[in-house]
């Protein structure tokens, strides 16, 4: 059946979300949230993310590329990003914020782009991942469905 | 239970420069069925509290019916963000503490960094927790005793 294959999808889909790193268990926590009264929190929560990395990334690229980088704002920024990260469980682009974090701290311009790269990366991946992901709990609900978070309990 | 106070709702104002943060913990505090006030900075919260005048004065004419006061408002608990541009929670707690009529408010602080002199510091200038983000429902669910104690 059709619905059966979803959730199946689903599960299958997370779980490897979960066992790459690429989520961690806030993220499921997010969905402790969610219920009846507020059904799609998890996808406001992600999309304010997805629009505060990307504004985030863009004044990173702009405060490197200056002549005289001024390092406690990008710090700034990157703990900004760290903070919204862990918020939604996005763990792979928390941890390269972490290693960015100690470029700053090092005042070492070559890793902070390095780093940024990374973190855009990571970011991208992510976002992919999500959309699929929110993709995918569409076509359950469409086909009469919901979704199953209990076997997410880590 | 029978007391009165199960009738009213305990209001909790949360203080967090995040949006993201900030839309986390208003769900996390209206799960617990608390009443939120959420604020987007220190000086925000200085403002709804009544420690500070919103606004630039007299001339404002619409300014009464914004102007709010510790009597007017009553807020059950404060849960602020440690790290905040200008007044951070820190600055929000020792002003909260220093007030005669807010100091018995509880207060509790979250931040993203475990620094342990930041949260001793906080704990010695009469934080009741400091909780570390990502907060938990578990952290929520301790605000309750907290609460509760501030009837007596």
């Amino acid at each position: 059946m059709e619905l059966n294959r979803l959730q199946r999808s689903f599960l299958e889909y997370t779980a490897a979300l979960f066992r790459e790193g690429f989520l961690d268990s806030q993220f499921s926590q997010l969905y402790q949230l969610q219920d009846e009264s507020n059904p799609e929190f998890v996808v406001e929560v992600v999309s304010l993310f997805f629009d505060d990395s990307e504004r985030l990334i863009n004044d990173l690229s702009r405060a490197l590329d200056q002549t005289n980088v001024d390092f406690k704002k990008i710090d700034a920024h990157v703990h900004q990003l760290k903070g919204s990260s862990s918020s939604i469980g996005a763990q792979r682009v928390k941890n390269s914020c972490v290693s960015f974090r100690n470029f700053c701290e090092a005042q070492n311009i070559e890793g902070c782009l390095s780093c940024l790269q990374q973190v855009q990366q990571e970011y991208l991946l992510i976002k992919n991942k999500l959309e699929a992901l929110f993709q995918l709990e569409k076509q359950i609900v469409a086909a009469g469905g919901a979704i199953n978070t209990v076997e997410w309990m880590l | 239970m029978g007391l009165v106070a199960s009738e009213t709702q305990f209001h909790v104002l949360a203080v967090d420069d995040s949006l993201i943060d900030r839309k986390l913990i208003e769900r996390l505090l209206k799960t617990s069925s608390y009443q939120v006030t959420v604020v987007d900075s220190g000086v925000k919260a200085l403002e709804f509290l009544g420690l500070i005048e919103d606004g630039c004065g007299s001339n404002d004419t619409s300014s009464n019916s914004t102007r709010r006061n510790h009597h007017e408002v009553e807020v059950n608990l404060i849960i602020t963000d440690y790290c905040m541009p200008g007044v951070t929670g820190y600055d929000l707690l020792r002003k909260i503490k220093e007030s005669t009529s807010l100091r018995n408010i509880p207060v509790v602080i979250m931040s993203s960094e475990n620094v342990p002199s930041r949260i001793s510091s906080c704990l010695e200038e009469g934080a009741e927790e400091f909780f570390l983000k990502p907060v938990q429902q578990s952290d929520v669910n301790k605000l309750r005793l907290h609460l509760l104690r501030g009837m007596g």
